[in-house]
């Protein structure tokens, strides 16, 4: 079935100068490896191009089964000088939750 | 008496935070320290351009409303306060502490961490990381603040003082420090600096890791936000930390509460870097111990950087901004053609101009935005430039729409921001050298 991200995971955005971190956290630890296998950086790079334009790398951190995102040049000039209306970018964790993705159940 | 655990709350998790949270911790968290983390990347640049108008000020704005509150709780309770208030100024901040307290005629010695301010240290050609640019030329330099790690903090409390203030330092150190000093931990032992810095990660941003800015009434509902408790760590001697709040509070601590906090500004968890070790956030261990209570271990590293982050400021202009509103038939189409009409006098004026409309696509753009006919849309204009009238344009041009532009826009608001941008540089740590300043509240001893 097909879900939103935002029905199984949760994230919160942090920002670094001009780099948004975006993380994605599975509400249940089963859902990781679904997760893991299809949000992948490049997707997350095409499905927010208008919002991230350098590179985008991603940690996966099985252990705590989590996804950690780090995107360059994702918020404008940087957060101290961007004129967008959220110059840190912090409500974009929950645009990225709009990703659906692929699962065998909801749990 | 040598402690077998450490119990640190922290009661602001940045410089707007609530006041009362921390005035529970201490009342109530049965605390060892508590740690209040008020400065942000840009909080010191501001700051500093305050102390170049007025050198008594520059610390943090709302220094005054927490001390007054906290001290004869801290006082009673024999707590000591760590706190970065002292901002662009943590000398005047340390005096202003002092101030207060002979007003509550409370006795009492404050440490002033400083040396962070390395201004005269840096040369204009230095590259700024993010871009390989000379930071020269970003724009008018106003400041530069390296972060501080444990080193700077430590001999502060190994004095008698019951409060240190400190400028610019590594917000995790803030925590770690009373632990080495505490357990006299061994500082080259990299993994138990890692396990600290984990800890000061996760307390640093205060109610984010008790439920706040996590809850979704839908998908993580958080009880009784209106009284939202900040969060205490007890740490062992080996490192291992509870991490819990004041019964009663609102919020909740739970693995997820704790794994979005963790991972939170981290650009790379399998490498953290601070002042005081490269931490490894990888293999951290969340146990939930109790209700609202998790067990937190695991955090490891590698040795320090021979670097320290400087935190360089400049002026980057001014941020003009105007908004109105239009609802009802066909308030859509009435807004945008608003923002088309300002577009087309006055876009071309500047380098960074953007529209935005509210309720549609304001954060995330249009690609995702599901209302495709809202009852209401907001109009937002930006631009930003070096010229502060032609910043106040945007507004007065968005203002002027009442009687010129499309029918029943309402409740226009016009703005005028002076920008502060941040830029970071590295600096051989060997070349900034932190300096402790002890201040007294008994008036026959000296200041030293």
């Amino acid at each position: 079935m097909k879900v939103k991200l935002s029905k199984i995971a949760h994230g919160r955005a942090g920002d670094k100068g001009n780099t948004l971190l975006l993380s994605v956290i599975p509400f249940e630890e089963e859902h990781f490896s679904a997760i893991e296998d299809q949000v992948t950086a490049k997707k997350v790079k095409e499905f927010l191009s208008h919002q991230l334009k350098g590179e985008v790398k991603r940690f996966s951190l099985p252990e705590l089964k989590a996804l950690q995102f780090t995107c360059e040049e994702a918020l404008g000039t940087g957060v101290t000088t961007s004129i967008a209306m959220d110059a840190h970018g912090k409500s974009l964790s929950y645009a990225l939750l709009e990703m659906e993705i692929e699962i065998k159940s909801l749990a | 008496m040598k402690k077998e655990v450490v119990r640190i709350g922290c009661g602001a998790g940045f410089s707007g935070d609530r006041l009362e949270p921390a005035i529970l911790l201490a009342e109530e968290g049965n605390l060892d320290y508590l740690v209040l983390e008020c400065l942000a990347e840009r909080t010191v640049s501001l700051a500093q351009k305050r102390k170049k108008k007025d050198p008594n000020l520059g610390y943090d704005p709302l220094l005054e409303r927490r001390i007054e509150g906290l001290l004869p709780i801290l006082a009673q309770k024999n707590i000591r306060l760590i706190t970065n208030m002292g901002a662009a100024n943590p000398l005047a901040g340390g005096k202003k502490i002092l101030e207060i307290a002979r007003l509550q005629g409370i006795n009492i010695s404050v440490a002033v961490v400083h040396g962070d301010d390395v201004f005269e240290l840096i040369s204009q050609d230095e590259k700024a990381l993010e871009s390989g640019r000379p930071i020269s030329t970003y724009g008018n330099l106003i400041s530069a603040n390296a972060y501080l790690g444990i080193d700077a903090i430590l001999p502060a409390l190994q004095t008698n003082a019951s409060i240190i203030i400190t400028g610019r330092v590594a917000d995790p150190s803030l925590f770690l420090a009373p632990l080495v000093h505490e357990f006299e931990w061994n500082t080259e032992d990299s993994d138990l600096m890692g396990q600290g810095t984990v800890i000061g990660h996760l307390m640093e941003c205060a109610g984010q890791i008790t439920g706040g800015y996590f809850a979704d009434p839908v998908t993580k509902p958080v009880p009784d936000m209106d009284k939202l408790g900040h969060p205490i760590v007890e740490v062992s001697r080996t490192g291992s930390a509870k991490i819990t709040k004041v019964k009663g509070t609102g919020g909740i601590i739970s693995k997820q509460t704790a794994k979005e906090q963790l991972l939170y500004e981290v650009i790379n968890p399998n490498g953290y870097f601070t002042p005081d070790v490269v931490a490894d956030f990888s293999k951290v261990r969340i146990l939930e111990s109790d209700k609202n209570e998790i067990t937190v271990n695991g955090g490891t590293g590698q040795k320090a950087p021979d670097t320290l982050k400087v935190s360089v400021g400049y002026e980057a202009g001014f941020l003009g901004e105007g908004e109105i509103s239009y609802a009802g038939s066909h308030a859509k189409e009435r807004a945008f053609s608003a923002g088309e009409i300002i577009e087309k006098r006055i876009k071309s004026l500047f380098d960074e101009f953007r529209v935005d409309y509210i309720g549609m696509s304001s954060l995330h753009g249009l690609a995702l935005s599901q209302s495709s006919n809202p009852y209401e849309v907001r109009l937002r204009v930006a631009g930003k430039t070096f010229d502060q009238s032609k910043a106040a344009l945007i507004g007065e041009e968005v203002e002027a729409l009442y009687t010129n532009g499309p029918a029943g826009g309402g409740g226009a608001r016009k703005n005028i921001t002076e920008l502060v941008g941040v830029v970071s540089i590295l600096m051989d740590r060997k070349k900034i050298k932190p300096l402790l300043t002890l201040l007294n509240s008994n008036p026959t001893s000296h200041e030293g």
